[in-house]
């Protein structure tokens, strides 16, 4: 439970010597609360102090690592039930199952294709994050782990209720940090014991959610310092209401037993059900969600889900103002004007690019909001344009006068003839008409 | 010691709205269809009544598309520039709960039609189809507001949804609605202080709050689908906590902005890197109506019949009981 700047206040020295770089112990505690400083910088906190304060800054939910390198999947530390309260911090996981029992060129091919199931929205590359390497029993768990680890370098879940599969697989690929799936009531000793001879994370399952505290508090209690739980719901309203409770009991209850990410394998009948549900789980607080299909069909709906669902509500992705080449843009190259909300941007890019028609785009700086938002906040008028056009200097790149605006702000067009002094071209509402209008575009006089 | 459910207590409710009168009601529909009056979010009966599942509503547009994807084309082709045959076949074969009727064809960019001709359009449907109807205008304000007095006229003692009231245009539509028995639709952008605005300058011209269904306006599942999200998230919590002039059941608009997108529209040629469109257009549709079952939403007014009924199953499935007892 996190302390205010008074409670935290009493504990420090109150003898405001400035040594931390605060001008009062209040003022140091106030920066604390906030999370702004850390404790290390005042040289004169007692030791308990120092584990009261250590204990009450301990997330509800803790903060779990799968894999190494630049594709570690980090899940947990969430704070809040409601995205609008803060923010969610840590995208859910995507995991695709891939059974064990293929042989090693498959497993390999299936491991490269995942890897590189990736796509490319606002800006960013967004794609499956975990392979869920299921062992299929009779099959050599440990060569498949090893093969799926040579050919991607995405993190792994191993899924095996059998101990001595799971030893030799984990000691294959210990240093890939995979997440070991599951521990449960009958292999419970078993599995912790390989968790923590190689330091790894723990899934521990239940079935039903009756026992996952008692799990949980037991693989705590054995020494395993990162876990995550999985209450193998089976029907979606059962995921529902296990993913809502145990957000529930860490944050509000600060039920510490909890206090961990979890893992929900996507229920349903058929891939489209499966890929409904993942959806909801991503919004309803699950760590990781694992699917049994690769359709890109299907796993981009649900990397734009996740996107969205941990978007900061507060701060819209956005992009830099300024003008921007797309293609070998030359003085002759038409120029559009469009707004600096990441979504605008990219989408605008995405349909110039696929005209074929270098041309240049002006993105007006309107605190990262849509066109009709910034139109209607009064962000992107005929000023703000103008200004954007002169400023970053358009007519020094382009011997033609001539911008061309959104369909959906065409009532500009007059007043930013009058202020820029450019000639004004009402493009398509929708981008996706702009490769049409480019090719029908006469040839811009200079 | 074993886990326990924390149970949240909740002060206030969802607002229970009934659309739609049977002959015994004075109107003429076959069945009728209740929204609203949870006493949890969604879903989460274990601490709260959730007595109605929400519902979907398919659209029918009185003008014939002209830029409507193949698979919405294969759905709806032969009944393009017919509502009523549209709406007859959304009931009989898709087995639509009710049906959305927007009057495109009024606005004065898009075939000005008349007063009199929308509401010959409004009857027609009323006989085609037995569900009840949400009607909704062309978007243009001077427009609709001499549109509702014959629609509404029209549909008297119908109980149909009349959409929308906004802020600086409302005063028509709801003395239409009081006068003929209807509920009002109250919108607005994504803002919940000026839905509030809107649903007290409505009730303060007299329509009851049990007579007002809300619409904050809907974004796609990758355009915008986080602000509405939110938006009725905090929307369902104001009127758990009590806040009556927030506690109208809600409604979304998914199939015209599902289907604006890219990733729905665009054909496998331009886009294979995406999979079967098919595949892909119809879970864009139906991810983004599950993503707002669960931020609260009451009613969905949905496109196409497959994305339709994939939302319907999930209904289903999370309105049944839990299989486990606490
Ligand atoms: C999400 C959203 C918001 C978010 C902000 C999102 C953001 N970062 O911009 C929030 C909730 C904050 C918001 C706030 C407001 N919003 Co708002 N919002 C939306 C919503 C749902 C989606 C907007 C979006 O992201 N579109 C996707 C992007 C990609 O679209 P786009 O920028 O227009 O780009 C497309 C085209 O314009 C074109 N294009 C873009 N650039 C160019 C360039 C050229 C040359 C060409 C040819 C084409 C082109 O291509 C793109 C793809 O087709 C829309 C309604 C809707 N469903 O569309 C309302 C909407 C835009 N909002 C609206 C309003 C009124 C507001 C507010 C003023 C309401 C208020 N609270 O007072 C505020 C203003 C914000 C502020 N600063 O105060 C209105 C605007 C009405 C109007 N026509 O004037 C809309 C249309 C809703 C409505 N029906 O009332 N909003
Ligand atoms: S260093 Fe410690 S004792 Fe000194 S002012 Fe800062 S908080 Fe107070």
């Amino acid at each position: 439970m996190a302390l205010t700047a008074i409670e935290i206040y009493k504990l420090l020295p109150q003898t405001n010597c400035r040594e931390c770089g605060f001008p009062t112990c209040l003022a140091f505690a106030m920066q604390l609360a906030q999370k702004k400083a850390s404790l290390d910088k005042c040289p004169y906190v007692s030791e308990d102090a120092k584990a009261a304060l250590e204990g009450s800054a301990a997330p509800p939910i803790n903060l779990v690592t799968i894999g190494v390198g630049d594709k570690a999947l980090k899940i947990g530390n969430e704070t809040v039930l409601f995205r609008h309260e803060e923010t969610f911090h840590h995208p859910c996981g995507l995991a695709v199952l891939v059974p064990s029992d293929l042989d090693e060129a498959s497993l390999k091919q299936k491991a490269t294709r995942l890897s590189e199931l990736q796509f490319d929205r606002v800006g960013m590359i967004v794609g499956v994050d975990l392979i869920a390497l299921q062992h299929v029993p009779g099959s050599d768990f440990r060569a498949a782990a090893t093969a799926v680890a040579q050919a991607s370098n995405l993190p792994l879940i191993l899924i095996s209720d059998d101990p001595a599969a799971m030893a030799a697989a984990a000691s294959a690929v210990a240093d890939k940090r995979p997440l070991l799936y599951a521990a449960t009531a009958g292999n419970f000793d078993e599995m912790v014991k390989i968790a923590k001879e190689h330091g790894l994370p723990l899934a521990v399952r239940s079935e039903g959610i009756a026992n996952i505290a008692d799990l949980a508090a037991k693989a705590t209690a054995a020494g395993v310092s990162e876990i995550v739980l999985d209450t193998a719901p089976k029907t979606p309203k059962d995921m529902l209401l296990h993913q809502t409770a145990i957000r529930r009991a860490a944050l509000l209850k600060k039920n510490r037993q909890v206090g961990h990410p979890t893992i929900v394998f996507a229920v349903g009948d058929t891939p489209a059900a499966k890929a409904l549900n993942a959806s909801v789980a991503i919004a309803k607080y699950a760590g990781i969600v694992v699917i049994d299909f690769d359709d890109p069909a299907l796993v981009l709906p649900l990397v734009t889900a996740r996107l969205n669902i941990y978007t900061d509500p507060e701060k819209p992705i956005q992009v830099q103002p300024g003008v921007y080449a797309v293609g070998a843009a030359t003085e002759e190259s038409p120029v559009l004007v469009t707004t600096n909300f990441s979504l605008t941007y990219f989408t605008v890019e995405g349909d110039v690019s696929a005209s074929k028609i270098p041309s240049w785009i002006v993105v007006v700086d309107t605190k990262g909001t849509s066109v009709l938002t910034a139109w209607a906040a009064e962000e992107f008028t005929a000023e703000t344009i103008t200004k954007a056009v002169n400023d970053y200097d358009v007519a020094g790149r382009v011997k033609h006068r001539t911008l061309i605006i959104p369909g959906g702000v065409a009532v500009l067009s007059g007043k930013l003839e009058d202020l820029s002094g450019w000639k004004v071209l009402v493009g398509p509402r929708e981008s996706a008409g702009i490769p049409a209008f480019l090719k029908s575009l006469p040839k811009l006089a200079a | 010691m074993s886990f326990e459910m924390p149970k949240e207590k909740w002060r206030g409710a969802v607002n229970q709205v009934k659309i739609g009168a049977t002959a015994a009601e004075g109107g003429t529909r076959s069945s009728t269809v209740t929204v609203g009056g949870e006493a949890t979010l969604p879903f989460l009966d274990f601490e709260g009544d959730t007595p109605n599942r929400p519902v979907i509503a398919f659209e029918v547009l009185d003008l014939a598309p002209t830029d409507w994807p193949e698979p919405l084309v294969e759905a709806y082709g032969d009944v393009f520039g017919d509502p009523a045959a549209w709406a007859q076949k959304c009931v009989e074969q898709y087995e639509a709960d009710l049906i959305c009727l927007r009057l495109q064809s009024a606005h004065p960019d898009r075939g000005d039609s008349s007063p009199a001709q929308c509401a010959e359009t409004v009857k027609k449907v009323l006989q085609a189809v037995g569900v009840p109807l949400i009607i909704w205008g062309c978007g243009d304000n001077e427009k609709d507001n001499n549109l509702w007095p014959e629609v509404s006229q029209a549909a008297a003692r119908e109980r149909c949804c009349l959409g929308s009231a906004v802020q600086d245009n409302y005063k028509t539509i709801s003395a239409c609605a009081m006068a003929d028995g209807h509920v009002v639709i109250t919108e607005a952008p994504l803002d919940i202080n000026i839905q509030k605005q809107v649903n007290i300058l409505v009730t303060e011209m007299g329509v009851k709050p049990e007579d007002i269904i809300m619409y904050q306006v809907t974004g796609a599942l990758g355009y915008g689908v986080e602000y509405a999200y939110t938006i009725m998230e905090r929307t369902r919590l104001a009127a758990l906590g009590g806040d009556k002039m927030l506690s109208m059941p809600m409604l979304a608009i998914v199939g015209s902005e599902a289907w604006r997108a890219k990733e729905a529209r665009l054909p496998e040629e331009e886009s294979p890197q995406w999979g079967r469109r098919y595949d892909r257009a119809i879970l864009w549709e139906a991810m983004t109506a599950e993503l707002f079952l669960h931020a609260g939403t009451d009613i969905l007014v949905m496109w196409h019949p497959e994305a339709a009924r994939l939302v319907k199953e999930s209904v289903l499935s999370y309105s049944a009981a839990s299989t486990e007892s606490e």
